[in-house]
């Protein structure tokens, strides 16, 4: 009895004692938090000399495009089937598409999009999908400045030179067979979507491509009568996770956690987020859903749905896109807001 | 207060560890002790401190009081009284006011020729506040991550904090620290209610000897610890609740910064699976 007993705690304790030791991902460094509220409060963004070095190598830019004349001959004069540049000259228009390539090209650079015996060719469908992106771009810079203000956007801002960005995301396939059927979408792990818990896996469809709420969070400390479900309220709490990794930083850099539903004690950043949202839902809508049509197979989901985006898609893991570098002012032809 | 006819014989001179004779003597039923002496100089002067500093903040409520730790900005220096310097002079008055009364405790072991088990388990506590305002501040660099000192106040430090590694529930070090919590819990009830079971039965009914509480977990599981065991059991489950709090919240920080649901990919890739 005694020996089982000790063999038994044994073997637990040196199991758990590996898990804890020998676990990856240990930090080693200093930390360094940026304090972003009273003293005491425990809020703030951590991080090491190596999560900023990852950061910076991660969001490395692109080289600069020398300007190009306003005036002389108009894009549409020179060039073939012009359809959504038109107020560009041509000289705009070649620097536009090479910083296209640059930018989203990948290893084929202009042949990408383009037909390289005819570049009018409107067959590839990459093609098609770019004017609407290009009118995206634009409207972003235009309408959405409450999210991105005068920094603006550019198509390197979600590409980072490959044609299709990282963090797109696609509705889930229902499972079909065993005890997964019934899990309602949660209980696996999936990375930066539901920052690796056991909430659910794609907590974006239905609010990011449709109007459902987020909000759910009581406001009174006692519940009057049946609120939401658990996978509803866990549901926004898979989506925050999102958010969190979509933008490299934890529950505090936006909320009270005390009362996470209350504005007035959490950090105004939270009605950036909140507009960042609604911008999401406007291009999920009018931009990304238009072009069910025009993607191939291989660019859909599992369910046949075709990407679309979330906070990760322009963040990649940063606060601010790019750590906040203007690019957009140099690309008046996107939208950009010219710096002054 | 009267003293009982056997107190006495228990009321001996000496195992001071220190000051000899000095403060060797009681007040009412309270050893008084070098280290008893220390302990309410260190209290009265704590919570003077606190006092003061909450009549400068103008709270009179007892929950609002708010004794915060320096801005992270002030590092491991001394920051201005206002600015959490209350802050520091509570926190050593309470490392103090902790360490002198566990010394009082091993002080009366020593009279008493008992074992030390008593200032041992309670070194565990010291030890979980320890790490949160001593240990865990200096690895990081800054006073001003120790935990503010207020009812409301320090509830609020907890939830931020666990929310800056994004699911708290996830830390290992904080899963042991509740199991153990949750299991003292059980056992004290268990062993509560056997012994109220046994030997405080209804007026007529005798007294039943301890034999009859092992009868009944025998019974029940199969299995009694025992009269002395429940005792070791329950000091290892207490311990061991305490220790692995200070190592859940020594880890927060120091040794990982991400959230810790993304600590568990080890399991997740293990090659089994994978």
């Amino acid at each position: 009895m005694k020996t089982t007993a000790l063999l038994l705690g044994g073997v637990a304790t040196a199991l758990i004692g590996t898990a804890l030791i020998f676990t990856p991902g240990w930090n080693l460094h200093r930390v360094h938090t940026v304090q972003t509220g009273f003293r005491g409060l425990s809020v703030g963004e951590m991080s090491t000399v190596k999560t900023d070095a990852l950061r910076k190598a991660a969001n490395a830019l692109p080289d600069a495009i020398d300007p190009a004349e306003a005036g002389g001959k108009k894009a549409t004069e020179v060039y073939k089937n012009v359809q959504v540049l038109t107020d560009l000259s041509a000289a705009q228009l070649d620097r536009v598409m090479l910083g296209f390539a640059a930018w989203v090209g990948g290893e084929n650079g202009c042949n990408t999009c383009h037909n390289p015996d005819n570049l009018a060719d409107d067959t590839p469908y990459q093609k098609r999908v770019a004017r609407t992106m290009i009118k995206m771009t634009r409207h972003i810079n235009k309408d959405w400045q409450p999210h991105v203000l005068q920094t603006g956007v550019t198509c390197y801002t979600c590409h980072r030179g490959q044609p299709v960005p990282n963090g797109v995301w696609f509705n889930e396939a229902p499972m079909t067979k065993g005890a997964a059927t019934n899990n309602r979408g949660m209980g696996h792990p999936a990375a930066a979507a539901n920052g690796y818990t056991a909430m659910q896996t794609v907590p974006f469809s239905g609010i990011l491509d449709g109007k459902d709420p987020v909000r759910f969070q009581q406001t009174k400390a006692l519940v009057e009568g049946p609120g939401p479900s658990i996978q509803t309220t866990e549901k926004s709490y898979s989506l925050m996770m999102a958010i969190s990794y979509g933008l490299g930083v934890n529950c505090t850099y936006c909320h009270s956690s005390r009362a996470f539903y209350s504005w007035s004690e959490g950090n105004p950043l939270r009605v950036n987020a909140w507009q960042g949202i609604n911008l999401v839902r406007d291009l999920n809508a009018n931009f990304m859903a238009p072009l069910q049509a025009e993607w191939p197979k291989e660019r859909l989901g599992p369910t046949g749905d075709g990407p679309k985006l979330y906070c990760m898609t322009c963040h990649q893991g940063a606060p601010k896109p790019l750590l906040g570098a203007q690019l957009a002012k140099d690309w008046t032809e996107l939208g950009g807001v010219a710096a002054k | 207060m009267a003293m009982l006819n056997f107190e006495k014989k228990y009321r001996v001179r000496g195992g001071t560890l220190l000051g000899g004779d000095l403060f060797d003597f009681w007040v009412g039923p309270f050893y008084v002790g070098f280290f008893g002496v220390t302990t309410l100089i260190f209290t009265v002067l704590g919570v003077s401190m606190i006092a003061y500093g909450t009549a400068m903040d103008h709270v009179w409520n007892l929950f609002q009081i708010n004794i915060a730790p320096p801005d992270l900005k002030y590092g491991l220096g001394l920051a201005p009284l206002k600015q959490g310097g209350i802050w520091q002079i509570v926190t050593v008055c309470a490392l103090g006011a902790f360490g002198s009364w566990a010394l009082r405790e091993v002080e009366i072991c020593r009279k008493l020729g008992i074992g030390y088990h008593v200032p041992i388990a309670f070194g565990f506590a010291i030890f979980a506040y320890t790490v949160l305002v001593v240990f865990r501040p200096v690895l990081m660099g800054a006073w001003g991550y120790g935990f503010p000192y207020g009812i409301l106040s320090h509830l609020d430090w907890v939830s931020n904090t666990g929310y800056q590694y994004l699911h708290f529930h996830y830390n290992p070090a904080h899963m042991l620290a509740i199991t153990f919590f949750f299991t003292n819990c059980l056992a004290l009830a268990m062993h509560g209610a056997v012994i109220v079971s046994a030997a405080n039965p209804r007026r007529g009914v005798k007294v039943r000897q301890t034999e009859y509480e092992d009868w009944f977990f025998r019974d029940v599981v199969g299995y009694s610890i025992g009269t002395l065991g429940i005792h070791r059991l329950g000091m290892f489950l207490a311990v061991s609740a305490a220790f692995w709090s200070a190592m859940c919240i020594l880890i927060s920080g120091p040794f990982w910064t991400k959230g810790w649901p993304e600590w568990w990919n080890w399991w997740l890739n293990l090659p089994i699976w994978r």
